[in-house]
């Protein structure tokens, strides 16, 4: 407990950090806003047209990929844990079950790959 | 809980902010001694006090916001990138008795909180509302997904060796054998993908200055600009920190010299890290994009699954298994 109390210590004095160092700052810097200086940069000529646009569907097509095996990483953690415990109660079996487990993934990356998802032009 | 126990992270905090001022420094002397430069040298004694003026700079520079920008988004990004790379520190040990957050789960507590700084720089891409800054946040981002898996995955081997999630318990494994020799394998693969999630050469592609002026925090100025730069050099410590203490051994002396302390072994090695990386950075050209992504995936990922299956069939081997 006292362990996670450390932890929140930790992330209050992550957060005081800047917030106070952003206070103080108020103090220090000048502040003289012009209609110039708030233009998006886009090397020196006038922003054409909006920012917020549609990008790249392949970017979506990454994340899918890494939550799949993001999550496949979250079920191995629990699993090389205990791997010695378990192998001494049912032997290899614990590996093949792990490989199983995998092997679905590499299937999917295998699939992505024939896919060409994973080459970038 | 005693009281003087809460002094410990603000001791920290200080260290780390010194680190910072000081890697940033011997970054710039090491890259132009490379160089055949003498680099910065003027303010103070071997320009010792270059990177405080610098600050100093950033601190009084007008804070300027774009008019089109999301303003609360845009405030909120940096310290969203800040805060997960200091608070991952409370779980390293940097000795026997200077643990601060003795998780149970501190390995898994660490990657998970470091995935954090990635939602503040997309954040920051987005608020901005420039387009270079939206380009280079999502390649950032893309970039840091990708190498997140093999660097998670790389780390089962040293699981699978240890049973525990445990920091301390990793590092007492290592007293007889450093898993950089067991896990060579996992130590390589983690190694560029640490490289990669830092964003540091050749792995620089987020920043790089002559296609996207400087990637996600281009309309960032002043102290905020400053938290984006602090959080990557946080972040350079702590994942220095995460490699000796999986791979190095930790607090665990070489040759047998256990009358220095085990927190100077552990500095050193960290010390030692933070200067490969460096050395890097004056040696190596930078990937292209398409070239980075696929080696994430195509080379990394596979590498790191075949380590998981390799280190847990060599438990079976006599002799060697006692490693493993």
């Amino acid at each position: 407990m006292e362990s996670y109390l450390m932890v929140a210590v930790f992330f209050a004095l992550a957060l005081a950090l800047p917030i106070a160092a952003l206070t103080l700052g108020k103090f220090l810097r000048p502040h003289q806003p012009t209609v110039e200086k708030g233009l998006s940069y886009e090397s020196g000529v006038d922003p054409i047209g909006d920012s917020w646009i549609q990008f790249n569907a392949r970017y979506y097509l990454y994340a899918l990929l890494f939550v799949i095996f993001d999550v496949g990483a979250v079920f191995l953690y629990p699993w090389a844990v205990s791997y010695n415990v378990l192998h001494s109660e049912m032997g290899l079996l614990i590996l093949a079950s792990a490989a199983i487990f995998i092997l679905f993934l590499v299937v999917g990356l295998v699939y992505a790959w024939k896919n060409k998802v994973l080459e970038w032009k | 809980m005693d009281p003087l126990k809460f002094l410990g992270p603000v001791i920290v905090l200080a260290g780390i902010l010194g680190f910072v001022t000081y890697a940033i420094l011997f970054e710039r002397k090491i890259l132009g001694w490379m160089q055949s430069r003498p680099g910065p040298n003027q303010l103070g004694p071997w320009g010792m006090l270059q990177t405080v003026a610098d600050v100093l700079k950033l601190w009084m520079k007008e804070d300027t916001i774009p008019n089109n920008a999301d303003r609360p988004l845009f405030k909120m990004a940096p310290v969203i990138a800040f805060v997960p790379s200091f608070a991952v520190i409370a779980v390293i040990p940097f000795s026997p008795s200077i643990v601060f957050a003795d998780l149970g789960v501190g390995l898994l507590y660490f990657i998970a909180i470091s995935g954090i700084t990635t939602i503040g720089i997309l954040v920051g891409g987005w608020a901005s509302n420039n387009k270079y800054a939206l380009i280079g946040s999502m390649r950032s981002v893309a970039q840091m997904i990708s190498y997140e898996i093999p660097l998670v995955l790389s780390i089962v081997g040293v699981i699978l060796a240890v049973g525990s999630l445990n920091m301390s318990d990793i590092v007492l494994k290592q007293e007889k054998m450093w898993f950089i020799v067991p896990q060579f394998l996992g130590f390589v693969v983690f190694f560029i993908a640490m490289l990669a999630e830092l964003a540091r050469t050749p792995f620089d592609l987020p920043e790089a200055e002559s296609e996207l002026v400087a990637g996600y925090f281009v309309e960032y100025s002043g102290f905020r600009f400053a938290f984006f730069m602090l959080a990557e050099y946080v972040y350079v410590f702590a994942m220095s920190a995460l490699t000796t203490i999986l791979f190095l051994g930790g607090w665990n002396p070489l040759f047998g010299l256990t009358f220095i302390p085990p927190i100077i072994w552990f500095l050193l090695k960290v010390f030692f890290l933070v200067f490969v990386i460096i050395w890097l950075r004056g040696s190596l050209p930078r990937v292209r994009l398409d070239q980075l992504m696929q080696m994430g995936w195509k080379v990394l990922l596979p590498l790191s699954l075949v380590n998981i299956f390799l280190s847990a069939l060599l438990k079976e081997v006599p002799f060697i298994q006692a490693f493993f």
